[in-house]
């Protein structure tokens, strides 16, 4: 079965058609990639599969439910949590609540206002080790938006992998970054995409080739191809619509 | 030590003890206070001050539950604690004409739920939306509530309003409620209960989850969190909290009427939550005594004060968003590397700028208030116990010296500030206490 | 019946192209700025106490030029110096600020001009019957302050499609971020708005100044309408508060003209015992009676089924 399935999905901005029917299957426990030239609809999708959009027309389905038109909230319920490409983050609170919240509601305390939140020994533990892989547990009480950027993108990550969730969307993880911190980002992501299902847009090839079990490739709203790194590399209308011909 | 290590061991080691301590101390001591404070001051005046003053604290608090912790800001709070007034006087008269069993002190409970029942009942359309949405609606359910308020005659009692007495009730302890110390006891229990009701609110996951919808609500629908779902709970809350407040009015005051869900009552809620600073839990408590204080004093003083009230303000929104609690904070790092002492000189010299620069600007702002509304009582005020015409020049001359002359003083005197500021910053930092 | 109809649809057109005149404003400022100007109608109080004061001094007409134009600079100034410091702290601190200017104004207000009304009059020139409806005999004033509203709408649509600034202006509407990009002074265009959409709110202050009471309270009493009416129209869209004024002022002038009450409804029916005992009053009350707080009751159904408004399409 696949973690998720999209068929026949477009998204219309007012005439604009964005995504012009999209086909895509990611499966169970892979590592896949969306790769596509600027303003082909990579981040649209994502706001089409986590909610934040609702499509036009077509269907999604995660873990074989249809889940078109629920609202985010409910499809992080059903196991999908997602990064954003820019850095969305709670700003005022310290890094170890940020965490925290992305932690509470898989934990069960949902809005309890019975329990106290600091003698919560199971949330302060999930915290503490996702702080620790992420490398923010020294900073763990920084107001979260004087951290420097690279900093930031980390409790990105953090924050979307804290509810646990078997399927992790990741919007340009590694945007704006210096070799060596996309170098760290990318073995971060390795890590903790260990045992679930990641899909993730990403510009660097290098990365992309490196990562991914399996690759799709978005062109002007439509997926023209979708298949293993090598026989993407050698695709000719990829290379024609994409890496260039020339490559 | 981690986090999880520290609340673990602080639950179980001896030092739990301690931990413990400090964590229910805070509350025995203001207990104590709230105890020993009439021993203090026992003037039947400063009973009646500390009864406002506890009334408006809970009110301020239950305000700052949706401005400051869930980042809604609402032009409408009164209607929580009015209904909640105007249910407790009901409740206590049906009480009194039945002669039910229900002592007073549980009273504030009735406004507490009917706080929470217009909470959910108005809170439903509301808090769909956030932001600018959320604040002008607000604003149309208080004024639809304070316009049936004059129009529903039989329930709010058109203008006069509805009175009743609270000695009626069922008594415990033979107290009969009739003394305003007896009243203060009342309103310095429920005060306590509130405080630390709500304090605890904001440790549990929906409290944090709460700061998280002020600070990004997109982001918490993306941990699992709905928005509006929070915001809806925590308007709910905060409507209980108010209506308590508004009960407690009721009791105090043996009486109710329109201005209670008024557009006045929930601007001088806003305004007290304001200035004492909503970024801390502490902040409305310190806005909601000094602001009581104020109003009680100022107008005491000056027929005017409403106009110094909104220029604080205003002043306030510009200069300190974080309010007075921002501004003691700030100086927190600097106390506990013991610098503080260093920013005395320089904070003289800019307080006497700007008491100048206040002198001048309040003998404009008397002088204009006696010429254009007090004309009748001829040219002749008093200002500071000195007594002139404000038809001649020299008044006026004087004040726009001690305006403009303080305005330039203030502003020479800032760079002062600001050195001292930076001098004893490197120094707390040097001794390792600030960041 | 048909001369009750006719005159509460004039009368209901000019009180909705009252507050369209302020509504546009705010929603232009709203639009561009994110800030809903709480002291709007404090500056529609502004113009009809300048306009007052200038009328006492050398007559209406002047007042009608002049003090707009006051106003306006005012409101520029207040942008510049105060709004402008205020907005790194957020929209809220933004919306906190002029809810305190609105309060300042006020205690102004009443310091300068009293809290009782003044006599601000109506100009001799326009001091008579315009035309008679059946028995109504219809103000010239009444008809002139609907032609002047219309006038400045017109010359508002105009300016706004017609002009290189008017195209600015609407550009920011929707994209405010493109148009810094664009080279244009966005921090002046933000002042001139402002300054504009206050100028605008007195312009509707100076007419229905002598129409209607000028008095301190002026703006506390129709501020929360103006805000109603922006909501039910939609924030930010200047058709949804075209059409929100016009109905709002409909509503609004009809239900003073309509006295039924629910038990009259009933009556009908033959149905005459009262069912809550407790809330009489809702059974008694006349639809005159309850016309203050229509446009509330309105802005209740608007939210429960139409929760963006109107015309609304971005959430804030």
């Amino acid at each position: 079965m696949s973690a998720i399935e999209l068929s026949g999905v477009t998204k219309n901005f007012g005439p604009t058609e964005i995504i012009r029917g999209v086909d895509l299957s990611v499966r169970d426990g892979e590592r896949h990639a969306m790769i596509g030239p600027n303003g082909a609809g990579k981040s649209t999708l994502f706001n089409l599969i986590s909610g934040r959009l609702t499509p036009t027309a077509g269907a999604i389905r995660l873990k074989g439910e249809e889940i078109t038109g629920l609202r985010p909230y409910e499809i992080n319920r059903r196991g999908l949590s997602r990064s954003f490409q820019v850095t969305n983050i709670f700003p005022r609170l310290s890094v170890w609540e940020n965490v925290r919240c992305a932690v509470l509601w898989s934990m069960g305390y949902k809005y309890s206002f019975w329990h106290n939140v600091d003698s919560l020994a199971d949330v302060a533990e999930r915290t503490e080790s996702i702080l620790r892989q992420i490398n923010l547990l020294e900073r763990r009480h920084f107001s979260a938006g004087v951290l420097t950027y690279a900093e930031q993108r980390a409790l990105e990550i953090g924050i979307t992998v804290g509810g646990g969730a078997e399927i992790i969307l990741l919007d340009e993880p590694t945007a704006g970054m210096s070799v060596a911190e996309a170098e760290h980002a990318v073995a971060l992501i390795r890590k903790l995409s260990e045992g679930r299902t990641l899909l993730i847009i990403e510009h660097d090839m290098s990365v992309v080739f490196n990562l991914a079990d399996r690759i799709s490739v978005l062109v002007y709203g439509k997926v023209i191809a979708s298949d293993e790194p090598a026989k993407i590399k050698a695709n000719q209308a990829v290379q024609e619509a994409y890496l260039g011909v020339a490559a | 030590m981690s986090e999880r290590a520290q609340t673990a061991s602080a639950q179980r080691s001896s030092g739990g003890l301690l931990a413990t301590a400090a964590r229910y101390g805070i509350w025995v001591v203001l207990a104590a206070l709230l105890l020993t404070l009439p021993r203090i001051f026992s003037s039947s005046f400063t009973f009646t001050m500390l009864s406002l003053m506890g009334i408006s604290i809970i009110f301020a608090l239950s305000y700052n539950m949706l401005l400051g912790q869930t980042g809604m800001l609402s032009f409408g709070h009164a209607v929580y604690y009015g209904l909640g007034g105007f249910l407790v006087v009901h409740a206590m008269n049906t009480v009194t004409k039945y002669s039910l069993p229900i002592p007073l002190p549980l009273m504030p409970l009735v406004g507490g739920v009917a706080g929470l029942f217009f909470g959910v009942v108005f809170g439903s359309v509301s808090t769909r939306r956030g932001g600018t949405a959320f604040a002008m609606i607000s604003l149309g359910l208080g004024e639809l509530v304070a316009s049936s308020a004059l129009i529903l005659r039989s329930f709010f009692g058109g203008e006069e309003g509805i009175t009743t007495n609270r000695t009626k009730l069922l008594r415990i302890f033979d107290w009969n409620f009739g003394s305003q110390i007896q009243i203060y006891y009342l309103i310095a229990f429920w005060c306590l209960v509130c405080v630390i009701a709500m304090y605890a609110l904001t440790r549990t996951p929906f409290g944090r989850m709460c700061n998280a919808v002020r600070e990004n609500f997109e982001r918490a629908e993306f941990v699992g969190y709905n928005s509006q779902l929070v915001r809806f709970f925590a308007f709910c809350l905060s409507g209980f909290f108010a209506g308590i407040a508004g009960g407690l009015a009721a009791i105090n005051f043996e009486i109710v009427n329109s201005g209670y869900v008024g557009a006045e009552q929930s601007g001088s809620v806003l305004l007290a939550a304001y200035i004492g600073g909503i970024g801390f839990f502490g902040g409305p408590i310190i806005g909601a005594i000094l602001v009581t204080w104020l109003q009680v004093m100022l107008s005491d003083i000056t027929e005017v004060w409403q106009l110094y009230f909104g220029l604080l303000f205003v002043g306030m929104v510009m200069f300190a968003p974080f309010g007075i609690s921002g501004l003691l904070m700030m100086h927190a790092p600097l106390w506990r590397a013991r610098v503080l002492w260093r920013l005395v000189p320089a904070y003289l010299l800019a307080l006497a700028a700007g008491l100048v620069m206040l002198t001048g600007a309040s003998l404009v702002i008397e002088m204009a208030y006696h010429l254009s509304t007090k004309a009748a009582d001829g040219p002749m005020m008093s200002f500071m116990r000195v007594a002139f015409s404000v038809h001649s020049l020299l008044p006026w001359l004087m004040a726009a010296v001690l305006l403009i002359g303080g305005y330039f003083f203030f502003r020479s005197s800032w760079p002062y500030v600001e050195g001292a500021w930076h001098d004893a910053l490197m120094k707390a930092r040097e001794r390792g206490s600030a960041v | 019946m048909l001369e009750l109809v006719l005159v509460s649809t004039l009368n209901g057109v000019l009180y909705g192209m009252l507050l369209f005149l302020m509504a546009s404003g705010l929603t232009l400022i709203f639009s561009m700025m994110g800030v809903l100007n709480f002291a709007h109608a404090s500056f529609y109080m502004l113009g009809a106490f300048f306009g007052f004061q200038i009328s006492q001094l050398v007559g209406f007409w002047p007042g009608l030029i002049l003090a707009p134009i006051l106003a306006g600079f005012i409101g520029a100034l207040i942008e510049r110096y105060g709004l402008r410091n205020v907005h790194r702290h957020g929209h809220v601190a933004e919306l906190l600020f002029t809810f305190g200017l609105a309060f300042v104004i006020e205690e102004i207000v009443q310091m300068i001009w009293g809290k009782l009304p003044r006599d601000y009059r109506i100009p001799p020139s326009l001091d008579f019957s315009a035309f008679t409806i059946f028995s109504t005999n219809y103000p010239a004033y009444k008809m002139f302050m609907l032609l002047f509203a219309i006038g400045i709408f017109v010359a508002l649509l105009l300016v706004l499609t017609r002009t290189r600034v008017g195209l600015i202006i609407q550009a920011s509407l929707t994209h405010p971020h493109m148009v810094g990009m664009l080279g244009h002074n966005v921090p002046r265009i933000f002042m001139l708005v402002f300054g504009l959409g206050c100028a605008l709110a007195a312009v509707a202050g100076v007419i229905a100044g002598p129409a209607l009471v000028t008095q301190s309270n002026m703006a506390a009493l129709l501020g929360p309408i103006l805000f109603v009416v922006v909501v039910i129209g939609g924030l930010g869209s200047l058709s949804g508060a075209f059409i929100a004024s016009l109905l709002i002022g409909l509503l609004q002038t009809f239900a003073v003209a309509v006295n039924l009450s629910i038990s009259d409804i009933f009556g009908v029916f033959g149905i005459h015992t009262n069912p809550l005992p407790f809330l009489s009053d809702i059974w008694r009350v006349t639809v005159a009676q309850i016309a203050p707080i229509m446009p509330y009751l309105l802005l209740v159904l608007i939210l429960v089924f139409r929760p963006t408004g109107l015309m609304g399409t971005r959430d804030t």
